[in-house]
């Protein structure tokens, strides 16, 4: 047995903390060094002039790079914290017995916290209507889980504050519980895959008691599997977007892109949909469009349709979905999220 | 023998937590075999609702996540007890 020399459970614990507490430490004194050393580095060590186009254009970047990667990595451990207490089936429990509407209203919010993969859409869909929760309320979750992005939160409020961020994620809610309630009008039921129907699973669910310990242990491993995947596009994002910060005038989109434009919130939302990006690149470029006028209503639409409305997870579902339903279910979004452009385009 | 499942349609997590399980099996070599179970109602036979899923001995131990080889380590050891 290899056991032995494994340490005690208490001495992970005590590294674990450690750990932990020396992260927070570095983390806090990163997050206040880094715009100083940007700004000493573009303008002193470099001598670029601070109104030159290319000394805005590189602190820029030097200053967002770290603070948005110091953001993403200090958020994304307290945001999966959060999810340890929440797992699909703890919420397909809370979603159980609920009525149409009001039940929308919950998948959407519960499709924020719980922990979900696009790749696990089929299982989740099954394991919703087989435990006999409505069509219109599963759809309400599986819109709001992957298109209300713990990254593309993180980011928004990042690099454009609480307000964008907000806004995003109460445009997701309310796309998620408007479709969702619309397609489960529609009174689809005919158009899921006859199998679905015929499953009846073992009843017994995997109950898991979890400690502090494993939940920070969990967290650290998202944060790793997270911003290693992201980092990359981030980088990528933030120079397009300093590039253009530096060098396109302020107002170059308003009259493409602006609100006094009536079509462009459903082009914008026609050309999001064969793009497929993560939420880590699209965010960066999403928020320089905004400050070169382009309107809030029509830039998170255009993202929303980006994000939301995905060709790899449409095929994914394709597998448990007739195709008149899997086409509505994708028209009615597309159209929630360009009514949801609108509205904001009036009220802001 | 132990038989070991791990449960997800194919997905690059479902093949990580392949590739720890017969890591894990043959370094504690024990005979155990580990298939596949990618068609879904057959995944679903174990309530799971989030991939990738592992199941030992026909008793699901984790879903949705990729454990650590410590982890299937100690279920392995768990399951050999009893088995």
């Amino acid at each position: 047995m290899t056991t032995l020399s494994n340490p005690t459970p208490t001495q992970t614990q005590k590294q674990t903390f450690l750990r932990t507490s020396l992260a927070l430490i570095l983390w806090l004194i990163a997050y206040n060094v880094v715009q100083p050393l940007a700004d000493w580095f573009s303008y002193s060590a470099l001598r670029l002039g601070r109104d030159t186009r290319i000394g805005e254009s590189i602190a820029f970047f030097l200053y967002d790079v770290p603070k948005i990667l110091l953001l993403l990595s200090g958020m994304v451990f307290l945001i999966s914290l959060v999810r340890t207490f929440f797992s699909p089936e703890r919420t397909r429990a809370l979603l159980g017995g609920k009525r149409e509407g009001v039940g929308n209203i919950f998948a959407a919010l519960l499709g924020v916290v719980t922990p979900f993969c696009s790749c696990s859409a089929v299982p989740l869909f099954i394991g919703f209507v087989e435990s006999g929760i409505p069509l219109g309320v599963t759809f309400s979750f599986l819109i709001a889980a992957p298109t209300i992005n713990e990254v593309a939160i993180i980011l928004l409020f990042g690099l454009f504050g609480w307000k964008v961020a907000g806004l995003y994620i109460l445009s997701g809610l309310t796309i998620a519980m408007i479709a969702g309630y619309i397609v489960g009008k529609l009174r689809m039921e005919r158009y899921v895959e006859d199998f679905v129907w015929q499953i009846k699973g073992s009843g017994e669910v995997l109950e898991e008691t979890l400690t502090w310990n494993d939940r920070i242990e969990r967290a650290w491993y998202s944060v790793k599997e997270i911003v290693g995947k992201v980092w990359f596009y981030v980088v990528i994002g933030i120079a397009v977007g300093a590039g253009i910060h530096g060098y396109v005038p302020e107002d170059a989109l308003a009259s493409i892109l602006g609100e006094k434009v009536w079509w462009s919130v459903p082009v914008a939302v026609l050309i999001g949909i064969p793009l497929y990006s993560n939420a880590a690149g699209i965010v960066p470029i999403i928020g320089t469009l905004i400050e070169k006028g382009a309107s809030v209503g029509t830039s998170l639409a255009f993202m929303m349709s980006v994000i939301g409305l995905s060709l790899p997870e449409a095929l994914i579902l394709k597998r448990v979905l007739k195709l008149p339903l899997l086409v509505t279910f994708f028209a009615v979004i597309a159209l929630a999220i360009i009514i949801t452009g609108y509205f904001f385009n009036i009220i802001l | 023998m132990l038989t070991i499942k791990v449960l997800g349609s194919g997905c690059a997590n479902c093949k990580r937590l392949e590739q720890i399980a017969r890591q894990v099996v043959s370094d504690m070599s024990i005979e155990a075999e580990v298939l596949k179970v990618t068609e879904y109602p057959d995944i679903m036979k174990y309530n799971v609702m989030s991939t990738p899923g592992l199941v030992i001995n026909e008793k699901l131990v984790s879903s949705g996540r990729i454990p650590s080889a410590a982890e299937v380590n100690t279920w392995l050891s768990a399951a050999l007890r009893t088995a």
